[in-house]
């Protein structure tokens, strides 16, 4: 007999969670890429541009949110990809949660494994940036409101472009235009930090832009997954 | 509705439209191209250049128009699975794409003489840029997997998913700051925009819907005719 713990909803909620968050970290996961492209690429800007300390201090924020939002986007093309070769989608699709908690699960893992790490490591290229002083607190609420979004928008794409071969091309074209507005708010309020203008209204938006991808974008995955599965 | 889900109707129908849709779009068209460039007077401020705005505004109202098209026909398919819908998407988008990209060329040839930029990273610029890619990577999904069908419902649900862009569109001149000027044609409180230039701008308009009219009914039975030859094709084989 099992035990309530394990069959209960949260119960198989917390142990897809815990599954893909072991997986994000193991070998071939996508945990360690994305923080190696996150460091390598936000180091190319100063070779890039030349280290003059105003140019970097300018375009720190935006800088440190693209790759941050690239570095999101390398790592979804297996966020179902992987369980829908090997066939464990059609196991969980057959789960009391429904494919929606399902992929809110997986959404979850995601944003644990792979973007937060993410998140606490931006203080570090904020330095490398010459990011100005006040603006990190700022930069790192903007990551944490923001990149929600980033995984839940692009849980979307992912599972539109699950079963397509080659499916990252394809993935970046769906899911960069809707990444728009949320790139645009987070930028707006560490650039209204930085220059010593309350962000609250950017933040506000970003947030309202996280919770509108939460209300949508589990159940859109799960549609889209739904018709790869037939 | 449900209909016209029989191709055979379907035809029928859209070969009575044709003709009167392909008489509007030549009498509009002529006639809007008429006034734009002699019927209609130079701007104040702007000179000859204002007569961009005849195919530019008319091209941006399109734009989001094929938009409203395939997202209606993304929702009809979801909603009450009419046989039709998907490929009415599928016959819009490409006309949406194309208006988009003539907004956009047009806009920036229009904002060097009057802005002195072609390109603005304002809210209406960059709404607009997101609904170009928006028909993209629509297009894009229809193209990526073997099954017409599936391919089909998974372009659906971005298209309605981006839905969201068109009030963004529509609304972005008033809620940022932008070098485009505020709503003067459909406002609450009526038109701004003197009637001289109205009434091209209508008729160009016009034009160009009926030009919408003739192309995706002729690409409704591209569709149709491309599936029924499958159907044959796979009937011969199976014997």
């Amino acid at each position: 007999m099992t035990s309530a713990q394990e069959t209960s909803l949260s119960g198989i909620f917390f142990g897809i969670v815990r599954r893909d968050v072991r997986l994000a970290w193991s070998q071939g996961g996508t945990g360690t890429m994305a923080l190696s492209f996150f460091l390598i690429a936000v180091t190319l800007f100063p070779f890039g541009v030349g280290p003059e300390p105003q140019v970097l201090a300018r375009i720190a924020p935006g800088v440190i949110w693209v790759v941050a939002l690239l570095a999101c986007l390398i790592s979804l093309d297996r966020l179902y990809q992987a369980d829908f070769e090997d066939g464990s989608l059609d196991d969980l699709a057959l789960s009391p949660l429904g494919l929606t908690g399902v992929a809110a699960a997986k959404i979850l893992a995601h944003w644990v494994s792979t973007v937060l790490p993410l998140v606490v490591v931006s203080p570090i290229l904020g330095m490398l940036m010459n990011l100005p002083d006040g603006a990190y607190g700022t930069l790192l609420i903007s990551l944490l409101v923001g990149t929600p979004a980033l995984s839940l928008i692009g849980s979307m794409g992912a599972a539109l472009t699950v079963s397509v071969r080659r499916g990252g091309v394809l993935l970046s074209l769906l899911v960069l235009p809707l990444y728009v507005p949320t790139l645009i708010f987070a930028v707006g309020a560490v650039d209204a930090t930085a220059g010593l203008v309350d962000a609250t209204q950017p933040l506000a938006l970003l947030g309202a832009a996280s919770l509108l991808a939460l209300v949508v974008g589990p159940f859109v995955s799960a549609q889209a997954l739904r018709l790869s599965l037939e | 509705m449900h209909r016209f889900a029989n191709p055979a109707q379907f035809n029928r129908l859209a070969d009575k439209i044709l003709p009167w849709a392909k008489l509007v779009l030549a009498a509009c068209l002529i006639y809007g191209l008429y006034l734009a460039f002699f019927g209609s007077p130079p701007d104040r401020q702007q000179g000859e250049s204002v007569r961009i705005m005849y195919v530019h505004v008319p091209a941006a109202w399109m734009a989001m128009f094929c938009y409203l098209v395939v997202a209606g026909a993304s929702f009809t398919e979801f909603v009450w699975r009419h046989p039709l819908a998907i490929l009415a998407g599928k016959a819009a988008a490409p006309i949406g794409a194309t208006f988009t990209a003539l907004a956009l060329i047009t806009g920036a040839l229009w904002g060097k003489p009057t802005w002195g930029t072609y390109w603005q990273w304002d809210g209406r610029m960059t709404s607009v840029l997101v609904l170009f890619f928006l028909y993209l990577g629509y297009m894009a999904i229809w193209r990526s997997m073997d099954e017409e069908e599936k391919a089909g419902r998974a372009a659906s649900i971005l298209a309605l998913v981006g839905v969201i862009n068109l009030p963004i569109i529509k609304f972005s001149v008033e809620w940022w700051n932008t070098l485009h000027q505020p709503a003067s044609v459909f406002r609450l409180d009526g038109p701004t925009i003197s009637g001289e230039m109205l009434w091209p701008l209508f008729t160009m308009a016009i034009a160009f819907k009926a030009y919408f009219v003739v192309v995706f009914l002729y690409r409704m039975k591209l569709e149709i005719n491309r599936r029924k030859l499958s159907v044959l094709r796979m009937s011969r084989v199976n014997g």
